[in-house]
């Protein structure tokens, strides 16, 4: 890209520079710190330039925007064509609640969904499960059968408005009721758009929602990947999810890395299940974390779009453009806001989102403020909400294409991120893949020794949060906070057990037995059962249950 | 109970016979492990015996790893927002099997607001986030020490 004699010559001159001005400024002033690194703890030099690119190759490195490798941006005109998709993740106490915040948040300008169940649904427990006691309402949204889901989406049209889902052991039963509200609104299959996270393989590795283990898990995802292919074109099967590693406490790399091979694992697991490539491919999204190191986080997304695209082509040979592209959400990082000062927090999400816009995301959550203290408050979500707007509106960032495309020091963080990460990546190639990896606990364990290494940075004052260990306050101020009420759990309770009653229970058994015999026969697709049985009212954790028996359940192995 | 195990080592000090042992425990269905397993490894770097008994324990599992591993103390991590039912039924477990001297401390996202009802009902100190690690370790060595 550079002229290689010219080049030379900035070598030249940024050696001179470093002895005769650098070195004895600092002679006379010291730098700040004994070493700089990013949140990461990767060490970030003094100034970045040309020099190190000799070999890069704008075409090869960067083309155009919408074109491979699509480090720039997968749409050839970004922001300008249209914004991403304002997704606030939203879900607590009972479906009515979460159904106003959802009607709430669209009237306030919000785009699209993004439905946050509570832990028993996660886990695929019913609300009456003894599993389930002080936890109904508490995280996220009660679901366990149609009725709850009839309500959570009533007065929303499902052709028109696309849902995410965070759901990932009981995907496919969830992504089954939601086709059967859609049916009821008498929207076609074919219409309906939307996102399942259906990502388990880090839930294995961090998040911890999971309900079987590993092979049947992907048994299962392998029957969606096939089922959309046939019947739900528009719906994104799995959102390939880094969010949660990163927040388990990974570095931004082992965030890419692990991520990746996740979507090597998916992609490999389609193909061995005998579907072509490009009949799934191109529904694959990911979601990825925005943490506090801005260019950090820019040169991962930018990173991660150039290393899936050719993983994409010349790995896995797919011929359609679609399959190269890396869609992907974006994430406010949860685990750098502060109860410390709390208003800070906007800020920090500010900076977080703008990482996430810069870097091209398709859709973006901004966290509110409270929430290391309790689920949002509708104030709270809507100065989130804000926060993008501003960001799309009125800082002009949304302008032009990858404004920071050229600079010398995202376009050598881009190329060290993927570097590093691919060499995470033949790893756990070396292991036999991803499935093999997570079973000797290697990611789960670079993670956790990532998580203590910075948390003890954090603790000798290394790494330096306001409010937190640096600019403390003697007098904090309260802001206020959401609670769930306690009556939640009783009446949803009692809906639940008043749908098992008023179902025809014929029906429904036959529904549970076809489900059960489906499970034992690999060569049948589990979703149109799940389909029935949820348009049946089975609840969600009949349907776990069932599947328990027969493919087993995944228990913690509790390293540390 | 510690009794039964010795036999006429009467002159060996009592205390300090053993290393205080703790269980580290994930009550619930959240899956946050990450503020549980930094608290448990420097615990065991601190010289503590660290028992963590993994994700998504029912009360009654933690209570019978407690007893099983004889701990001094527990340590629950809590972040679903179901510790006002976690805690009071941990420590109602407890008392019913005589183990009312084990101490029990925990953190998580916990509202201030909450934290006193919990103390009263019995837990003995609950940390918020931004505590630092060491805060935790030399509590646990001033406060709790190996069970009789």
């Amino acid at each position: 890209m550079y002229d290689r004699k010219k080049l030379a010559g900035i070598a030249t001159g940024r050696k001179e520079w470093q002895d005769e001005a650098l070195a004895p400024s600092l002679r006379k002033s010291p730098e700040r710190l004994r070493r700089f690194s990013t949140v990461s703890d990767a060490e970030i030099g003094v100034l970045y330039t040309p020099d190190p690119l000799s070999n890069f190759d704008y075409a090869e490195d960067l083309g155009y925007p919408g074109q491979y490798p699509y480090t720039r941006g997968v749409q050839p005109s970004m922001y300008r064509g249209r914004l991403w998709t304002m997704r606030q993740f939203a879900g607590f106490g009972s479906a009515e609640d979460t159904n106003a915040r959802f009607k709430f948040l669209l009237s306030q300008g919000q785009t699209g969904l993004s439905t946050a169940f509570h832990f028993p649904t996660l886990m695929g427990y019913d609300s009456d499960s003894p599993r389930a006691r002080g936890e109904v309402g508490m995280c996220g949204v009660a679901v366990d059968s149609l009725k709850d889901m009839e309500i959570l989406f009533d007065g929303i049209p499902l052709e028109k408005v696309t849902t995410s889902m965070t759901i990932n052991g009981p995907a496919a039963m969830i992504f089954a009721m939601y086709l059967a509200v859609a049916e009821k609104q008498g929207v076609p299959f074919q219409k309906v758009g939307g996102t399942i996270q259906n990502d388990i393989l880090k839930e294995y590795i961090a998040q911890h929602s999971w309900i079987f283990p590993p092979e049947p898990s992907m048994r299962i995802i392998t029957d969606i990947l096939g089922y959309c292919a046939d019947y739900v074109p528009r719906w994104n099967t799995i959102s390939i999810s880094g969010y949660h590693i990163r927040e388990a406490g990974s570095t931004a790399v082992q965030e890419l890395a692990f991520t990746i091979a996740d979507g090597i694992a998916y992609v490999q697991a389609g193909i061995d299940a005998g579907i072509p490539v490009d009949r799934f491919a191109p529904r694959l999204s990911y979601f990825f974390n925005a943490h506090m190191d801005f260019f950090e986080e820019i040169a991962k997304y930018r990173a991660a779009r150039r290393m899936w695209a050719r993983i994409m082509r010349e790995r896995f040979h797919a011929k359609d453009e679609n399959s190269w592209k890396l869609r992907f959400h974006t994430q406010t990082a949860g685990c750098t806001l502060t109860a410390q000062q709390p208003v800070n927090n906007v800020v920090r999400v500010a900076l977080q989102a703008l990482s996430g816009v810069l870097g091209g995301t398709q859709s973006l959550h901004t966290n509110s403020m409270d929430e290391t203290m309790a689920l949002p408050t509708e104030q709270a979500v809507t100065v989130a909400l804000r926060t993008q707007q501003i960001i799309a509106e009125e800082s002009g960032v949304a302008n032009t294409i990858d404004p920071l495309g050229g600079s010398f020091f995202v376009e050598q963080l881009t190329n060290e991120m993927e570097e590093k990460a691919m060499e995470y990546i033949r790893k756990i190639d070396e292991m036999g893949g991803m499935v093999a990896a997570i079973k000797a606990g290697y990611p789960q364990r670079e993670v956790a020794d990532a998580a203590f290494h910075f948390q003890r940075l954090v603790d000798a004052g290394e790494k330096r949060i306001v409010g937190l260990n640096a600019y403390r306050s003697v007098e904090e101020t309260p802001i206020p906070l959401l609670k769930i009420d306690d009556r939640v759990e009783k009446q949803q309770v009692a809906r639940t057990k008043e749908v098992r009653r008023k179902r025809n229970s014929k029906r429904a058994q036959a529904c549970l037995s076809a489900l059960k015999e489906g499970s034992l026969d690999p060569k049948v697709n589990l979703m149109p059962l799940l389909v029935d049985a949820a348009r049946e009212y089975v609840t969600l954790g009949e349907m776990c249950d069932t599947l328990r028996e027969t493919m087993g359940v995944y228990t913690d192995p509790a390293m540390f | 109970m510690a009794t039964a195990k010795g036999k006429g080592l009467a002159a060996a000090p009592k205390k300090a016979a053993r290393k205080v042992r703790i269980l580290v425990g994930k009550p619930g269905l959240d899956g946050h492990d990450r503020g549980a397993k930094i608290i448990a490894r420097a615990l065991r770097d601190a010289g503590v015996e660290v028992i963590y008994t993994g994700l998504h324990q029912t009360p009654e599992m933690i209570v019978s790893a407690a007893a099983q591993e004889d701990v001094d103390g527990i340590g629950l991590s809590i972040l679903s927002g179901a510790h006002n039912y976690l805690f009071p039924r941990i420590i109602e477990l407890l008392r019913e099997k005589k183990m009312g001297d084990v101490v029990l401390f925990g953190g998580g996202i916990i509202p201030d607001e909450d934290i006193p009802k919990l103390m009263k009902k019995g837990v003995d100190r609950v940390f918020t986030p931004g505590t630092p690690i060491q805060e935790i370790v030399d509590y646990v060595n001033q406060r709790i020490q190996p069970r009789k």
